[in-house]
């Protein structure tokens, strides 16, 4: 995981700035990532995901008014039929009061005729016709049960209370004395006396429940009447037994057609309308579960849902991705451009020593050419005259001067040698003497920190055509870099090997080694492991620059706490600079 | 055998005629190309030893003028450099160079190379 996160961070992530100064602001590309990435996902993300929002909630209202409207609607129709059911067949009982008499009501096969011809008039629903006199006795009856009803007092009956109080009369669905529910339709007649009698029907309640499941409803939806006390009229599945009070509470009175969300007891979201039936005792209840209504909502929702996620994925790692990219080619620009600043630095550091050091070295040349000369005459006259010529002590001081200049002289010429040309400059070099000549400005540091030095490079090597001074500077910075890597004890060896057209220098130290994180990166400009010991972090990635500008090619292998070997292939022709070469 | 030398150090000239002289040659210096080609219009040298750089007539030039003078003549150049380009240009021409400071030893050998 650690490691897969490693892979995954940018170049510029561990970058911080070391020159410091005016613009550093401006370099801090961990910074101007996060702040990329925070805008650019700001910009994007909220406007898609406050306008999803929206939308969501407007269609979530959307839907749910249209639920209540279509459930309002279905309730309001069906009041309409249940009423006018129950009218029509009130005001048939109220024809007839007034269309017969007392006496012809009375007479039993005519009222036998008439409930067969309101059967067949009406299509059923009246179950039975009974005339009842003013005491409340029946008088007459006609219907299916006969046997039971005949001669019944009903004056002790809240019904024929309530009929003779208004003249019309719808009750309650009841089980009776017949045991089946049913309701009772009755009206009044007054007669011109003072008198009156009333005429009442049973109705089987099977007509209504016939004409409320035959509403079409979704969701698990019901319609049911209750009382005003909230009795169940008619049968239902989920909300209590038939003329027991029902589960849910009894709406508030209303003359229109209700519709709204309410709960149930157990929390569960219902969506109820009602509407009261005027001149009866009724409630119809139109009640259906919100979850099951809800349900293709939801599903739209979840589409939606997962829509805005992949969007809102999508949009970031594209964002991350090219921002990443984009700051990281930035850095790299910016190494880039430091590392060309550093490079020019270098390079005019190092033709400034240059020219410093082979100036010293010339002017230095002459005094010791005459010192040289002088010597050389007291010498030469100390040889010729007898006198001083067996004086060793003289002959030694003299030898000791002239092996003193020699010595000058050596140092002055590798000065000269190694500052010249600072430009490119092909010529064919022998490989083991420059390398040779290298290690002698090194051979000092060796020597104190007893660091064994073994160059195993052939004399008939061949001769590389290539720039003298990029070479030089190549190995110095190798030699260096090993010498840095060693202790004492440690041994640095120099090898060769030809290949084809090439030849392959090895630089092999024995000292700490690379871990394998850092190998990749040594080449890379301002990577160093010793920043603190003083590097720069400049040395191997300006090596690189050389080895490649001379057409080369640089590798380096590593084994930890083992040592390194930088392996520098040279060509031995230079490709295309054929033209400077003497 | 009479030898040319040239070079702007006096103190070097000098003293390195000096020392031809103690081994029995005939050596004549001068610090400057205008007192050596004088000279040279008069009198017949075999060798001339000359320093590359020196004011005014260098040694390179000196060498040509001396050369039309007296074809015979043998050259030893003497450099502060010693770079490898003056060495093949000069030891393509078929002259010989010595790096100052210069070794009495290899001089001789040089010189007794052209008498042989």
């Amino acid at each position: 995981m650690i490691s897969l996160l490693r892979k995954l961070r940018p170049q510029f992530w561990d970058h911080s700035e070391q020159a410091g100064g005016l613009f550093t602001h401006m370099f801090n590309f961990r910074q101007i990532w996060k702040l990329s990435i925070s805008l650019m996902s700001a910009v994007t993300l909220l406007p898609l995901i406050i306008i999803t929002l929206v939308d969501y909630n407007f269609t979530q209202r959307a839907i749910e008014s249209d639920i209540l409207m279509r459930t309002s609607r279905i309730t309001s129709n069906a009041k309409r039929s249940l009423s006018f059911f129950l009218t029509e067949r009130k005001y048939a009982l109220d024809f007839l009061v007034h269309d017969n008499s007392f006496d012809s009501l009375n007479d039993e096969e005519h009222l036998a005729d008439i409930l067969e011809n309101l059967q067949k008039g009406f299509g059923g629903g009246f179950e039975d016709l009974s005339v009842i006199d003013a005491d409340g006795r029946q008088r007459t009856y006609v219907g299916p049960y006969n046997y039971r009803l005949e001669g019944r007092d009903y004056s002790k009956q809240p019904w024929f209370e309530k009929v003779v109080e208004k003249g019309m009369y719808i009750s309650d669905v009841f089980m009776g004395f017949r045991e089946i529910p049913h309701l009772v339709i009755a009206v009044k007649y007054q007669m011109p006396d003072g008198s009156f009698y009333v005429l009442r029907s049973s109705v089987n309640t099977s007509r209504l429940n016939d004409m409320l499941s035959k509403l079409e409803m979704s969701g698990k939806g019901e319609a049911f009447i209750i009382n005003r006390q909230g009795i169940l009229q008619t049968p239902t599945r989920y909300y209590g037994n038939m003329l027991e009070k029902t589960s849910l509470k009894i709406p508030a009175f209303s003359e229109k057609t209700e519709a709204a969300e309410k709960k149930d007891s157990s929390g569960m979201p219902l969506i109820i309308s009602y509407a009261y039936i005027p001149d009866t005792p009724f409630i119809l209840m139109v009640v259906k579960q919100k979850e099951e209504l809800m349900k293709p909502w939801y599903q739209t929702r979840m589409e939606l849902i997962g829509f805005l996620v992949f969007s809102i994925t999508v949009i970031l790692m594209v964002i991350f991705h090219v921002t990443t990219y984009m700051v990281n080619n930035l850095y790299i620009a910016d190494q880039k451009r430091l590392m060309g600043l550093h490079e020019v630095e270098y390079a005019s550091k190092m033709a400034s020593i240059g020219r410093l050091a082979a100036g010293i070295a010339h002017e230095i040349n002459n005094p010791l050419a005459i010192i040289n000369e002088k010597a050389g005459l007291m010498k030469d006259l100390f040889t010729l005259k007898k006198e001083y010529a067996d004086d060793p002590r003289l002959n030694n001081i003299i030898d000791s001067i002239i092996s003193s200049v020699k010595r000058c002289a050596i140092i002055t010429k590798r000065l000269l040698a190694f500052a010249r040309h600072p430009d490119v400059h092909i010529q064919h070099i022998h490989i083991r003497e420059l390398i040779r000549e290298v290690l002698s400005f090194t051979g000092k540091e060796a020597e104190y920190r007893s660091i064994c030095v073994e160059l195993d490079i052939p004399e008939d090597v061949p001769r590389v055509e290539s720039d003298r001074s990029k070479l030089q500077q190549i190995f110095l910075n190798l030699i260096n870099n090993a010498f840095a890597a060693m202790d004492t004890e440690d041994c640095l060896r120099i090898s060769s090997e030809q290949k084809d057209d090439s030849i392959i220098v090895r630089v092999s130290d024995s000292g700490c080694g690379i871990p394998p994180g850092d190998l990749n990166r040594v080449f890379e400009p301002f990577f160093s492991t010793k920043t603190k010991k003083g590097g720069t972090g400049l040395g191997l990635p300006i090596t690189y620059n050389l080895v490649h500008e001379i057409g080369g090619n640089i590798e380096v292998q590593s084994t930890e706490g083992e040592g390194t070997t930088f392996s520098v292939t040279l060509p031995l022709t230079m490709k295309g600079k054929e033209e400077n070469s003497p | 055998m009479k030898i040319l030398l040239v070079d702007d150090e006096q103190e070097l000239v000098s003293t390195l005629a000096e020392r031809l002289e103690m081994r029995g040659f005939d050596a004549h210096w001068f610090t400057n190309g205008n007192a050596a080609l004088q000279y040279a219009q008069k009198e017949k040298c075999d060798l001339a030893v000359l320093d590359v750089k020196m004011p005014k007539i260098g040694g390179l030039e000196l060498q040509r003028q001396l050369a039309e003078m007296q074809p015979r003549m043998k050259f030893i150049f003497l450099t502060g450099h010693g770079s490898e380009e003056d060495y093949l240009a000069g030891t393509r021409k078929g002259h010989s160079y010595l790096i100052k400071p210069v070794d009495i030893g290899q001089l001789l050998a040089k010189i007794n190379e052209f008498l042989r």
